[in-house]
Parts: C-alpha cells; sequence; structure tokens
C-alpha cells in the first residue's frame, strides 16, 4: 500500500516558504485567512451588539435624561476625534494598497501614520474622560451630578439614577471601542517591525489586508457611537 | 509513499513522532492539541461531578445537615459553571471534532493550528481561573450569574468566576471560527457539501452558534463585572436598570449552548448507528438540515426561559410557539435514527450501546422540554426538579452519553489501542441505569413540588425517597464514568493493538492508519463516494476477503 516515492505534497509545500504545510495553494491559504476574518468581524459585532442592544432598550425608556446626558459632552473634542478616525482609516487603506503593489518602505510610513493618529484619537478620548471625571459624571462615584433639565422641558430636573444609565453605557461602550483600538496599535508595531523587515512583499499580503479590516471594523463602531452618544436630541 | 519508521522499528505517528512536554505543550497538531483538551476535559468533568456527589449526598436527608447552606448554593453554583463551560461546551468539539473534522475531510489539519493551540491555552487560563475561584472559597450566584444578586449582594468571588467564563468563552469562539473556515476551505477533492459526514455538519452548525452566541454572553459577563469592580449601572434596579435586560442577553447565548452541547453528540451518534446497522443513515440532507435549523431555530427561543420572570405575555406566547417549533428538527433527527435502524444488521458494540441511550434518553429530554414550552404547565414547574430532570436528560443522558460513545468508537484511531469490549458494554449498560435511576425521580420530585436549589427539604418529607433513589443512582452513575477512564488509560499500554478499520465503517478517517501520522494522509484523498456507503463497503468485504 506505501510504496510511492515520499514527500511529494511535502516538496510542493516547501517551494514557497509563505505557503504554510497544510494548505494545497496559495490561493486556499488567502482565502482561509480572510474567510477566518470576516467571521472575527461578525464575532465583535455580536460582542458590540450586547451594549448597543442595552443602549437602545434605555434610550426608549429614558429618552429625555439620556438627552440631557448626552449634551454634557464635548461636541468638538468628539467630531475632531471623528474626524481623526477616519483618517486613520484612509492611512491603513494606503497601507494595503502599497502592500498589494509592492512598495515596501511606504508600507511602513502609512502604518506609522496610522499608529499616530490611533494614538490621537486615544489622547483626545482620554481629555474628555479627565473631563468627565472633573464634572463629577462618572457613574457609581458618590459625587455624581448631573446639572440641568431634560431638553424642551424646563420644569423636568435630569434624573440622576437615569444619568448614570447613560454613562455607565458611554464609559463602558467607548472603553470598549478604546481597548480594541490599544489592541490595534499593538499590532500595527508589530506590523511596522515585520514590513520593515520585508515581510509583506506581493502575493504576501494577506495580514496587511485583515489588519485593515479589523481597523475599519474599529472605526465603524465608532461612527455608530459618536451619533448614538454625543447627537441625542442636539439643537 | 513509504511511511517513515523510527529507530525502534515502530511506524511512526503523531504520538511517537516527538517526546517530551515541550512537544506536547507547543504543538500545532489538531491531533494532540485534541488529547491535550481531553485531559483538561476530563479533569474539570470529575471536579465537577464531585460537586455533583456532594450535592447528592446533602439532599440523602430531608434536613440540611451535611454542609450550611452557603455552602450548598456554592456546591451547586460551581457544579454548573464547571460542568457547562469547562466540559459540557468544549468536550465533543474540542476533543472529538479537533482529533476528526480535518481528517473527515481529508485535510491535513485546520485551517489555524495556532489559533487552535491558543484556544486550548485560553481554555486551560479559563480553567485555572475557574480552579482559583474555587479554592478562594467558591462563587454561590447560581450558574446563571443572575443580576442583581451577582452584581450588588454577594461577597464571593463572583468577578474571578466571570472571568474565567470570559476567557474560556473566546476559546469556544475560536474553535468554532476554526472550524467554519476549515470545512469551508479545506475539503479534499470530491469531498462536496453533499458527501460531509453529519458528524461536520453537526459541527458546523455548532460553530456558527459558537460564533454567533458566545460574544453576547461575554459582553453581558463583562458588565457584570464592570459592575461589581466600578459599580457602573447598566443592570442595577435601583437605577432604573433593568435585570430582565441582562436575563435576555445571558439566554441569548445560553439557550443556543444546550445546542452547543447537543449537536455534536447528534453528528457522533449518526456516524455510530449507520456504522452498526450497516446502512447509509436516513434521509441524509433532512439530517443535515435539521441540524442547520436546530441551530438556527435555536436562536429565537431563548426567553422560555424567562415565562414567570415578568416577560410581557404576547413575547411569552412567541417563545412558547418557537420553542414548539425547534421539536420539529429535533424530531426529524430521531425519526431518522430510527429508520436507520430500521432492517438494518445492528450489532451490540459498546458505541452502539451508548447510542441507543442517546436516542432513548434524549427523546424523554426533548419531549419533557415541550412541557415547559407550554406556558401553563410551565408556571407549574419552574425552578422545581422536574425542570433540573429535563435539562439532565439533555446534557447528561444526551451528551455526555454521546461523547462517551464517540470516545468508544473512535478509541481505536486515537490511541491505536483497542479497548477491553467487554467492559465497555458493562460501563455503557451501569451508565445508563445509573443515568435512569438518578434522573427519573426527579421528573416526579418536581411534578409533586420540590424545588431545585434548595438543601433542606425537611418541610416535606415525603420528597425522601425518591430523593434516596437518586443518590444511589448517582453513585451507580460514578462507578460507569470511572470504569472507561480507566480501561482506556489501561488500553493505552495493553490493549490489543488496533487495525486501521476495527469497525469496517465508512469515513475517511478510517481510510489512514491507527494511529494516525502526523500530516493525517500521505497522499492528497480524492473523494468519490457518498457519505456512509456501507452497501458499498460491505459488498466488496464480500466480493474481496481480507484480513483483519
Amino acid at each position: 500500500m506505501h510504496t510511492s516515492p515520499p514527500a511529494t505534497v511535502e516538496g510542493e509545500a516547501h517551494e514557497n516558504p509563505a505557503l504554510l504545510h497544510h494548505f494545497a495553494t496559495e490561493e486556499q491559504q488567502k482565502n482561509a485567512a480572510s474567510l477566518g476574518m470576516w467571521i472575527f468581524l461578525i464575532t465583535e459585532i455580536m460582542f458590540f451588539g450586547g451594549m448597543f442592544c442595552a443602549y437602545l432598550v434605555y434610550r426608549y425608556s429614558y429618552f429625555g435624561d439620556f438627552a440631557a446626558a448626552s449634551s454634557s459632552l464635548d461636541l468638538k473634542l468628539g467630531t475632531i476625534n471623528t474626524i481623526v478616525l477616519i483618517g486613520s482609516s484612509l492611512t491603513v487603506a494606503m497601507a494595503v494598497r502599497c502592500a498589494q503593489v509592492g512598495k515596501q518602505k511606504a508600507i511602513a510610513v502609512y502604518l506609522l501614520l496610522t499608529i499616530i493618529l490611533g494614538v490621537a484619537f486615544l489622547g483626545i478620548k482620554a481629555i474628555e474622560y479627565k473631563q468627565k471625571f472633573d464634572e463629577h459624571h462618572v457613574p457609581g462615584l458618590a459625587n455624581f451630578h448631573l446639572e440641568g433639565h431634560v431638553p424642551r422641558h424646563a420644569d423636568v430636573p435630569v434624573n440622576q439614577n437615569h444619568a448614570q444609565i447613560y454613562f455607565s453605557l458611554y464609559f463602558a461602550m467607548t472603553g470598549m471601542h478604546a481597548l480594541h483600538m490599544i489592541i490595534g496599535i499593538a499590532l500595527l508595531g508589530f506590523m511596522i517591525i515585520r514590513a520593515r523587515a520585508g515581510a509583506y512583499t506581493t502575493g504576501h499580503v494577506t495580514y496587511v489586508e485583515n489588519f485593515g479590516l479589523y481597523w475599519h471594523f474599529v472605526d465603524i463602531i465608532w461612527i455608530y457611537l459618536f451619533p448614538l452618544l454625543y447627537l441625542i436630541s442636539r439643537h | 509513499m513509504a511511511t517513515a519508521v523510527l529507530e525502534s522499528g515502530e511506524r511512526e505517528t503523531y504520538l511517537n513522532r516527538e517526546y517530551g512536554i515541550k512537544s506536547w505543550l507547543l504543538t500545532v497538531d489538531h491531533k494532540r492539541i485534541a488529547l491535550l483538551y481531553l485531559m483538561g476535559i476530563t479533569f474539570f468533568f470529575f471536579i465537577g461531578g464531585f460537586f455533583a456527589l456532594l450535592i447528592r449526598l446533602e439532599l440523602l436527608t430531608p434536613a440540611g445537615d451535611l454542609v450550611q447552606a452557603d455552602t450548598y448554593n456554592k456546591l451547586f453554583t460551581m457544579h454548573g459553571q464547571v460542568m457547562v463551560f469547562f466540559f459540557l461546551i468544549p468536550a465533543v468539539p474540542a476533543v472529538l471534532g479537533n482529533f476528526l473534522i480535518p481528517i473527515m475531510i481529508g485535510a491535513k489539519d485546520l485551517a489555524f493550528p495556532r489559533i487552535n493551540l491558543l484556544s486550548w491555552y485560553l481554555y486551560i487560563i479559563g480553567g485555572m481561573l475557574m480552579v482559583y475561584t474555587i479554592l478562594a472559597g467558591g462563587v454561590d450566584t447560581g450558574w446563571t450569574f443572575y443580576t442583581p444578586l451577582s452584581t450588588e449582594f454577594l461577597k464571593t468571588n463572583v468577578t474571578t468566576a466571570a472571568l474565567a467564563v470570559f476567557v474560556s468563552g473566546f476559546s469556544s469562539i475560536l474553535t468554532g471560527l476554526n472550524f467554519i473556515v476549515t470545512i469551508h476551505r479545506m475539503r479534499a477533492p470530491g469531498m462536496t457539501w453533499n458527501r460531509l459526514p453529519l458528524f461536520v455538519w453537526a459541527h458546523y452548525a455548532t460553530s456558527i452558534i459558537q460564533v454567533l452566541g458566545t460574544p453576547v454572553v461575554a459582553i453581558a459577563i463583562v458588565l457584570v463585572a464592570l459592575e461589581r469592580l466600578f459599580h457602573l449601572g447598566i443592570f442595577n434596579p435601583t437605577l432604573g436598570g433593568d435585570p430582565l435586560l441582562f436575563q435576555h442577553l445571558f439566554w441569548f447565548y445560553s439557550h443556543p449552548a444546550v445546542y452547543i452541547m447537543i449537536l455534536p453528540g447528534m453528528g457522533i451518534v449518526s456516524e455510530i448507528v449507520c456504522c452498526f446497522s450497516r446502512k447509509r443513515v436516513f434521509g441524509y440532507k433532512a439530517m443535515a438540515l435539521a441540524l442547520l435549523g436546530i441551530a438556527v431555530v435555536g436562536f429565537l427561543v431563548w426567553a422560555h426561559h424567562m415565562f414567570v420572570a415578568g416577560i410581557s405575555l404576547y413575547a411569552a406566547l412567541i417563545f412558547s410557539f418557537l420553542s414548539y417549533f425547534v421539536a420539529v428538527p429535533s424530531a426529524i433527527k430521531v425519526f431518522n435514527w430510527t429508520s436507520t435502524m430500521y432492517k438494518g444488521s445492528i450489532t451490540y458494540q459498546t458505541p452502539m450501546l451508548y447510542a441507543f441511550g442517546f436516542v432513548g434518553l434524549f427523546t424523554i429530554g426533548g419531549l419533557t422540554g415541550l412541557f415547559l414550552a407550554c406556558l401553563g404547565v410551565d408556571v407549574h414547574v419552574t425552578d422545581t426538579y422536574f425542570v433540573v430532570a429535563h435539562f439532565h436528560y439533555i446534557m447528561v443522558g444526551g451528551m455526555v452519553m454521546a461523547y462517551l460513545g464517540g470516545m468508544h468508537f473512535w478509541w481505536p484511531k486515537i490511541s491505536g489501542r483497542l479497548y477491553p469490549e467487554g467492559w465497555g458494554r458493562l460501563a455503557a449498560l451501569l451508565v445508563f441505569v445509573g443515568f435512569n435511576l438518578t434522573f427519573f425521580p426527579q421528573f416526579i420530585l418536581g411534578y409533586m413540588g420540590m424545588p431545585r436549589r434548595y438543601w433542606d427539604y425537611s418541610h416535606s418529607p415525603e420528597f425522601q425517597i425518591l430523593n434516596v433513589l437518586s443518590t444511589a443512582g448517582a453513585t451507580i452513575l460514578a462507578v460507569g464514568y470511572l470504569l472507561p477512564m480507566i480501561y482506556f488509560l489501561w488500553s493505552m499500554r495493553y490493549g490489543k493493538p488496533a487495525p486501521d478499520n476495527p469497525w469496517n465503517a465508512a469515513g475517511l478517517e478510517w481510510t489512514i492508519p491507527s494511529p494516525p501520522t502526523t500530516f493525517n494522509f500521505e497522499e492528497q484523498p480524492v473523494v468519490t463516494w457518498e457519505a456512509y456507503n456501507y452497501d458499498e463497503l460491505d459488498q466488496r468485504r464480500e466480493e474481496v476477503p481480507v484480513a483483519h
């Protein structure tokens, strides 16, 4: 039964160092990696979905208090951050393009720009968090207090409990988003080292492409978070 | 192709190719990772079983005399959490699925071998956190982590238990992701979707649930931990938060999680029933679609856990209807296994005994599930031993039976050794008898009104006789579970060497040596036959007598 000459399959596999042993072709490997990445992003949608679901339930129940709490956020910083993040999506897209056409040096440059924009986003976010602490808008702390009234109802003061639920969701959602950014930035650092070593030559760009998908996903989450958290009933 | 031969003269296999602790802990071979999982899962099975025995001992007498009430709360909580998250959910996919799926579809490995190893490490890290939780004094939320009990009131190790479940959840997600990609992208030429063994279909359906459901429970549990650590108030009723929201998020995963446990078991039973009836499975496409149907409809029934928790009547009606509806694909499976056996050449080897057990007990568990889906009956039996008996018929009578059946069926392939058949049949019999003696009395107890999670029932001493029966059954069940562990270990050294195909079974895994080599196939297999081609196999054997 076992008579044919050894290691034909193995031999083929070793012609291309980029091809892992258990894949038959490079195309199969690439397809597997991108399908895996898309499925991972679906799990991420479900993960954030739980919080979006909670947000919708409470926003529906406590709309006035949510609107009041929302207008205490710094719209200017939020808008700047949205622009910064969209900019970082552009630089990642450029990095992917450079990897596809084989511009080795440009990959590292664009990835570095992405890191800078990502860190800028986190810095601005930190300033916003600091403001919330200074203004006593942090839920769970004894000094929590949100001044004001429900928009367009000057006689209805803000319900402090419901406002705490809003800020609980605000910190949970933006915090989880920031955690994803931090993980992304760590991956970016790793990729820059690899790019400088010339890892992403033509035909082996799946890693950069899949990272691009992840970064765009994190960006899209923010695109939803921004209007839902900052723009409730603004006039 | 010449098989590599080691210096000792033995044939090279995945087991003896490398030795040493490093060759195991850094392996990316799906078969070795399956064995790593097997060790972890067996460990947690006996930890969870130990808690179960203490629970049964406490309930031997009506008075709460063996342990304190608080200890009892911890026992059933840790029994549930260990068994659900560290045994039932990973057991079949991570051990048998990991080992068999690449081989069954003709691949050398899973699509992402290193992620597969990462899954195991996440499982172990989660497991260690669970062990820490136990050693640090335990947790008593009930396995469900219900808020606000878990967030506001308990002083036990809720946060580490939550973290344990969270981390092991990622192990589950990554395993599911790996399986989906592998089944889509790694099939051998000719292995079309309609030729996949039902075991693979079952894992495909399971993986969909793992990928879509687990992240939701992960975030729900993270929010519980955040409420404990930073006093966020998302589920806190004193702020106007809604504890029902937590229950919705929790059961959105945790009901489908039941199908994560049972679907792979269904896959195993389909393989075993066909082999020991020597027939192609009855209604292959219906069987495959029923698996997917259960996975899809299973996502839409979760609120039947909340009928008495205060959801609206209209929601309850819809969830009741959908819960009935999930019985349709489940019934298709039971009818088709029965039809497969009909006029088959049935033999009664150990795996088949477990398969018989599975079909019968799953049917009882499924039908009593319909009682609970019925709004009126549910009000009467909610939070009684009827519920406990029902889900143990599915989880233990169904899933554990299937797991043991599968372990016996594929043990010759995994270890290269035969287990002792006589002992195997005896253990199967003990498990069946012990199981029914443990859990059937609980149906009656629940219907009579004994509440679950009570440590003392001295207000109604008439429950004692049934509780004594149940505890006696649990003792027999424990022996039934210990036996296979002993003779499997024994067979690794003393068992007869297994032939490549001891059952003359269909499927690619039986075309390669036992135990397989590291890359499974010497040459890329090309599939030209349908799954379960037992007519062909038996005909060929009659024409060309093969020495076995």
